[in-house]
């Protein structure tokens, strides 16, 4: 169960070899986090996530082999992981690639690869999630965006438009859900130095996913909608919305 | 409605949102309104047979999760409020358990009967009173609610049990204080209070630190009825733990002004004001609590003897003000209240420099001195300190505070409360109620199938974990059996 200060006990993470569920979930373990599943299709990844959450202080550690853009088993993969936990606290949905912008943009498999891993993927498993949870009576879902989906670039804009997607999707959610006992809150992080944006040039605002840890914990003591990471994006980004296309155009990054 | 499908046989049921009155940590279950005790037998007896867990909800004044169950099924009990029986030679009174304390004096008091014991609000239910074994200010005196208790009638999923410290004590004192976990309180059987007037005569001092009121209370706490103290938690240094005592008798009709005797008894507690709205979270900072326990403490007179006060006045002074609650924000607030042994002061004196330390705003904590506790394994009061704290969530390095004090509470041999508690680990309980194995075997006797089950005994495992089963569940199971 969730404490006063919306601490799980339990979670499920789908994309478990995910940097930012990684270090979310470091921080959960130093305070109330004991039983996960890891969700995911790396099998050796997970196993490594799953060591370091042990070697932490979690008491069980499992994990369950779906990939995400598998829809059809998306409905069974929740399933398994809910029965492994009983109740489940927390679930954070932390599946997603950045794909390569250049190379995929005139390649139809890899635009549709790119939105089934980001977007339509981890909205399959939200649905499920989300009615298991509604039932139960109670939980937090996690969903990681990010502000590429905000305002979409030209740069990078197969990854920010399934961002995007996934964004709106659950802002909806979070709507359906109010009254369920059941809360959904959106992470929006700038550029996160990780795997996935390894060899690329940090953005402005550039974070790391120990910070980007800290401010989810922190929005999920305050009972917070949406986090964004780090915060000062949250105004950076009320201004870039509003932004003319020609200079939206023009900014470096 | 949920619940109510053809040809079921289940108690109709409306799904809503519950926390406690810290107002933290929601969840949705399946509200069942009974009206009588043969009701919640069958609501039991058909959750043990469906494997829907079950926990009882009064008037919802526990602060954190005991008194919810996500995804399962509360019986709220205050339709339950009849006054059954009372025997004015004995002073016993028998009465549904969703009647309140507060329905119970202006019926009572009137009539010369106080109830035995009070918390700091009059809206708390007999049931619930015997879930949490309630203290009250004369706790050093007169011991906690179960006490005074001489029968419970105890719907459990095995069946109604009567129960009293004699027939089967075990049951008896493992439902005091066991959060509704042994068994659902039908009917209760206690005993009042003789009283001569409605009115305390209440001496008040200051203390200007927490040893000068620790020495205060030790000192003379026995010539009172009632005790209390109000500590000053954002003061420090030499004044930390400044705090305004006050202790009280029941007035008897000769300390009363001529003019007032005919009225001795007149009990009539009004709301003088009610929060209209949830004003943002924050309001309550450690600049505005400081400027309040400041006034606080000094609108309080060095000393003073003697001064009449009204009941309510004295006991339930925040009743004057519904939903105070709401003044902590959407966020909430957690209360924090523990217990520790005479020999652990410094934990006490820890405790409150963590608190100053961190600059936690913390509205007047309170402070007072138990006496010894009773046989329930899981009842809150041990003999010792025990001071309770508001704080508003939100603040980022709360949780990680309250598990530091936790830790030095259960390193000195004390506990917190668990009608108050909505963060504590499991593992800490274990050291805190050393007891709880004793506990749970007669738990086990009476609810093999783990039918009871809230927020907070899951949270706590306090009972041993089941999962929820869904109504998704018992479809299948339905259609397989067919």
């Amino acid at each position: 169960m969730n404490d006063a200060m919306g601490m799980p006990q339990t979670a499920v993470v789908v994309g478990g070899t995910s940097d930012l569920a990684r270090a979310i979930l470091r921080v959960l373990v130093a305070r109330r986090l004991r039983r996960v599943v890891l969700v995911g299709r790396d099998e050796i990844g997970l196993a490594a996530a799953a060591e370091e959450l042990r070697a932490l202080g979690a008491v069980a550690v499992d994990t369950v082999m779906h990939d995400v853009t598998d829809v059809v088993g998306a409905a069974a993969a929740v399933r398994d992981a809910s029965t492994r936990l009983g109740q489940v606290d927390l679930v954070l949905v932390a599946a997603g690639m950045i794909g390569d912008q250049a190379k995929d943009e005139a390649v139809p498999e890899a635009v549709a690869r790119v939105f089934s891993t980001n977007c339509t993927g981890p909205a399959s498993v939200l649905a499920s999630f989300a009615a298991a949870l509604r039932q139960q009576g109670h939980g937090r879902i996690i969903v990681l965006s990010s502000v590429a989906g905000v305002r979409v670039r030209r740069a990078n804009y197969i990854y920010g438009a399934s961002k995007a997607g996934l964004d709106a999707y659950a802002q909806g959610m979070a709507e359906a859900l109010r009254g369920s006992g059941v809360s959904l809150t959106i992470v929006r992080p700038g550029w996160v130095a990780t795997r996935m944006t390894e060899g690329r040039t940090p953005a402005p605002l550039a974070t790391t996913p120990d910070a980007v840890a800290a401010d989810v914990v922190s929005g999920m003591e305050r009972g917070a909608s949406v986090v964004w990471s780090p915060g000062s994006l949250r105004l950076v980004f009320a201004v870039l919305r509003l932004m003319p296309q020609a200079l939206w155009r023009r900014l470096p990054g | 409605m949920s619940d109510s499908g053809p040809g079921s046989h289940r108690y109709p049921t409306t799904r809503r949102t519950l926390t406690g009155w810290g107002r933290t940590a929601p969840s949705a279950c399946d509200v069942a309104h009974v009206r009588s005790g043969e009701d919640v037998d069958l609501i039991l007896a058909s959750a043990a047979e469906s494997g829907r867990s079950v926990v009882a909800r009064g008037l919802a004044r526990s602060y954190g999760d005991a008194a919810q169950c996500a995804g399962g099924i509360v019986i709220d009990t205050t339709g339950l409020d009849a006054v059954l029986d009372f025997d004015a030679d004995t002073g016993l009174v028998r009465v549904g358990a969703g009647t309140s304390l507060d329905a119970l004096m202006r019926g009572f008091v009137p009539r010369g009967w106080f109830v035995p014991v009070t918390p700091g609000t009059r809206h708390v239910t007999v049931g619930g009173a015997i879930a949490a074994d309630i203290h009250g200010k004369n706790h050093h005196r007169d011991g906690s609610f179960c006490s005074y208790v001489t029968r419970l009638s105890l719907a459990t999923p095995s069946g109604r049990r009567e129960v009293s410290p004699e027939r089967d004590p075990e049951l008896f004192w493992a439902t005091a204080g066991g959060m509704g976990m042994t068994g659902t309180v039908v009917e209760a059987t206690f005993r009042m209070l003789p009283v001569e007037t409605a009115v305390m005569t209440v001496d008040t001092e200051r203390a200007e630190n927490l040893d000068d009121c620790m020495d205060r209370m030790a000192r003379r706490d026995a010539d009172y009825r009632y005790s209390v103290a109000w500590v000053d938690c954002l003061a420090r240094g030499t004044k930390m733990g400044r705090s305004v005592l006050t202790r009280a008798d029941h007035a008897r009709l000769d300390d009363l002004p001529t003019a007032r005797r005919s009225e001795a008894l007149c009990f009539a507690p009004q709301m003088r004001a009610r929060v209209p709205v949830t004003p943002p979270s924050g309001l309550l900072n450690p600049v505005t609590v400081a400027a309040f326990n400041e006034l606080w403490f000094r609108k309080a007179p060095r000393r003073r003897t003697g001064e009449l006060q009204t009941m309510s006045t004295f006991f339930h002074p925040l009743d004057g003000v519904g939903a105070w609650n709401l003044l902590y924000g959407p966020r909430g607030m957690v209360q924090y209240q523990f217990a520790v042994p005479f020999g652990a002061e410094d934990a006490v004196r820890e405790v409150l420099g963590r608190l100053s330390q961190a600059r936690m705003a913390s509205f007047l904590a309170v402070m007072k001195r138990f006496g010894d506790g009773d046989a329930g394994p899981l009842s809150f009061p041990v003999q010792g300190w025990t001071l309770a704290l508001d704080l508003p969530v939100g603040p980022s390095g709360l949780g990680p505070l309250l598990d530091a004090l936790d830790g030095i509470v259960a390193g000195a041999g004390g506990r917190v409360y668990l009608a108050k508690d909505s963060c504590l680990r499991p593992e800490v309980l274990e050291i805190m109620y050393p007891r709880l194995p004793e506990w749970r075997a007669t738990r086990d006797r009476v609810d093999p199938g783990a039918t009871f089950a809230s927020d907070l005994s899951r949270r706590l495992g306090l009972a041993p974990r089941r999962p929820e089963k869904t109504r998704q569940d018992e479809l299948d199971e339905m259609n397989e059996t067919r």
